[in-house]
């Protein structure tokens, strides 16, 4: 067992090693020279220009350059925004949660609509009801999120008035920043309606983000409980008189449910890449609306710590669901 | 006339079946799975609107018709029927943009696919053939490609390039390479010890023709599967990019940036937003549909 997670953990290390050094190229391959870029069009002296080259180490070779890169970021240190010049690290964590929260909704939307629908689906095969649920998830992944997100702004926000527009909460509660999630705060914040207001600022962008999740469980589930169904033993457990709930529940989806999980670990990477088309919608303060916006602003510290960050959140769930399976599946555990 | 029909039908030689010819083969299985079979139909008459864009759309995308600015579709009260799907912002037809951002879609999806097929089939082919410590760079340098969501990689591209559509163009391609080179590294591993690779071996090709003539074209099969699934992703990150300015720009009729534009009128007028996105949720659905249909004909082993 540590031999595998051993041996899994080592192949992480070339994979930070790449997209450290993909992050540390992509500042010096802009057109132009990086200070001058950070100057802006204001542009600098030719001593404060030396001043600053020698400051921030571009005078170095690149692979001393590289190397203090390498140990900044091991710190957590990832530079300053050219913008706000507050430490990249700081802004990330405050916008963080934001993500986390409507990321974490969209995976439980996900999974408690496609999971049941896959089940449902594989149950029933070959009827109007599995067909549906394939066309329903294929659509779903092919949905190109951002417009599926003005759609439900359009017929539930603009038409009928059911869900806000926009933000995380009403203008008119003011919450303190506790944990930064907005649910929590707006409980311990004590004002009424105040989670309310959270939870329906909640809804639409958390089914947007959930789509795609949702149709590629569904899809897993379906096909995973098909292979699972047509095994011997549950065709024993059938004979045996066992209710016909108790071996979709007890012994078909047990054993169905082991890739669907490993999907569902998978599914990180398209939530957080979603979130940056979702958060632009909706306008949500997280790291995907951050990262578009400092593109535009040409602050180029955040994009690149924040490509960085999101890269290695990717690869450590990536790992964890690796490790997870592993445990699970000794199969997997021993293959080389 | 009945007699002749019956003595016609008594007189066929009773000899074995003619075995069906590979195409035939593979055109029995396509065409029994209804939704390839309607992918494939809604692609050929998007296609066949992007080629002909000139002749097709009833006005130019770029004309400004000042004096109908956001006219609803033409079956609403106020819509006119030179103006089927109603008018933008700034009196522009949507649904002449919606034909002539067709042909930047597919223009975009065939670049980014043939470009990124040929470097993954190359990086792959030489991947599988050569092993060794080769295979591991390349391999090890796909791993990192997939260990970024693709859009965020693709974005991280256009923030250095700066956003045009050549660039979003390159951006996908890029992207979607590491499957491929997966695939083709997979495929030419296993035929690498099949036997007619070894006796061409031995009769002395060299490698580039053991790798291009003997191993790649028993490779395709899943490569043109994951080509036609590269091509709903093409699409779909491409009006992504758009929407998000860093793709096409304005007023190129993209699909995306038309989103992008229209973001402003969503109360006043909702038929400039939902015709862009639907266009780009058909196409991208014909894509997948015939992916999957594709997959099923060409190989079982590859239905998930």
């Amino acid at each position: 067992m540590f031999q595998f997670i051993f041996r899994r953990l080592s192949l992480v290390i070339p994979t930070f090693i790449g997209i450290t050094l993909l992050t540390f190229t992509l500042i010096r391959l802009i057109p132009g020279d990086p200070i001058e870029v950070m100057a802006g069009e204001r542009g600098v002296s030719a001593e404060r220009h030396a001043e600053l080259s020698a400051q921030l180490g571009f005078d170095q070779p690149l692979y001393v350059q590289y190397y203090h890169y390498v140990t900044g970021v091991l710190q957590g240190d990832l530079g300053n925004s050219l913008i706000t010049r507050e430490p990249v690290m700081k802004e990330f964590l405050t916008l963080f949660p934001a993500t986390i929260e409507l990321a974490f909704c969209a995976a439980i939307f996900a999974i408690l609509i496609g999971l049941p629908a896959g089940i449902f689906a594989a149950v029933k095969r070959g009827t109007v009801i599995d067909h549906s649920v394939m066309t329903f998830s294929l659509t779903g992944y092919s949905m190109p999120i951002f417009w599926w997100a003005l759609l439900l702004m359009l017929v539930f926000s603009v038409n009928l008035g059911w869900t806000p527009v926009s933000g995380r909460i009403d203008v008119v509660y003011w919450i303190d920043d506790v944990t930064g999630f907005m649910l929590i705060d707006s409980i311990l914040s004590g004002e009424e309606g105040a989670f309310a207001s959270a939870v329906s600022h909640l809804i639409l962008p958390s089914i947007v983000l959930g789509t795609i999740p949702m149709a590629v469980i569904a899809r897993m589930t379906r096909s995973s409980m098909l292979e699972v169904l047509s095994e011997d033993y549950i065709r024993t457990a059938r004979a045996k008189g066992i209710a016909p709930w108790r071996v979709i529940v007890i012994h078909a989806l047990r054993n169905a449910l082991i890739p669907v999980i490993t999907v569902i670990g998978l599914q990180v990477g398209i939530l957080l890449s979603g979130a940056i088309l979702t958060e632009t919608v909706f306008a949500w303060p997280g790291i995907g609306k951050w990262l578009i916006e400092s593109i535009g602003r040409r602050d180029y510290p955040v994009v690149q710590g924040g490509i960085l960050i999101v890269a290695c959140i990717i690869i450590v769930v990536n790992l964890l669901v690796d490790i997870t399976y592993g445990i699970v599946n000794p199969r997997i555990r021993h293959s080389r | 006339m009945t007699t002749s029909t019956k003595t016609s039908t008594t007189d066929i030689p009773l000899t074995a079946p003619v075995p069906m010819t590979p195409l035939q083969e593979f055109w029995h299985y396509f065409s029994s799975n209804k939704g390839a079979v309607a992918g494939l139909v809604v692609i050929a008459i998007i296609c066949f609107m992007a080629v002909f864009a000139n002749f097709v759309a009833p006005h130019s995308p770029s004309d400004q018709y000042r004096d109908a600015l956001l006219l609803p579709p033409a079956w609403l009260e106020g819509g006119n029927w030179s103006f089927v799907l109603g008018t933008d912002d700034v009196g522009r037809d949507i649904l002449s943009r919606l034909i002539y951002g067709s042909r930047l879609s597919i223009a975009v999806g065939i670049v980014a696919v043939t470009a990124s097929l040929v470097m993954g089939i190359l990086l792959g082919l030489i991947a599988g053939y050569f092993k060794g410590i080769i295979d591991t760079a390349i391999m090890r340098i796909v791993d990192i490609m997939l260990a970024m969501p693709s859009l965020l990689l693709a974005i991280a591209i256009v923030a250095i390039l700066g956003p045009s559509i050549v660039n979003a163009a390159l951006a996908i391609s890029i992207v979607s390479l590491p499957h491929y080179v997966r695939l083709t590294r997979a495929a030419t591993m296993a035929e690498m010890s099949r036997d007619y690779v070894t006796s061409s071996r031995v009769i002395g090709a060299s490698p580039l023709r053991l790798m291009f003539i003997c191993i790649l074209p028993n490779c395709l099969a899943p490569l043109i599967v994951q080509a036609t699934l590269g091509f709903s992703s093409a699409i779909l990150d491409m009006a992504a990019l758009g929407f998000l300015g860093l793709g096409a720009q304005p007023p190129t009729p993209e699909w995306g940036s038309m989103l992008a534009d229209a973001l402003q009128f969503v109360q006043r007028a909702w038929w400039v937003v939902t015709f862009p996105g639907l266009m780009i949720l058909i196409t991208v659905l014909a894509f997948n549909l015939m992916g999957d249909g594709l997959r099923d004909a060409l190989d079982p082993k590859l239905k998930q």
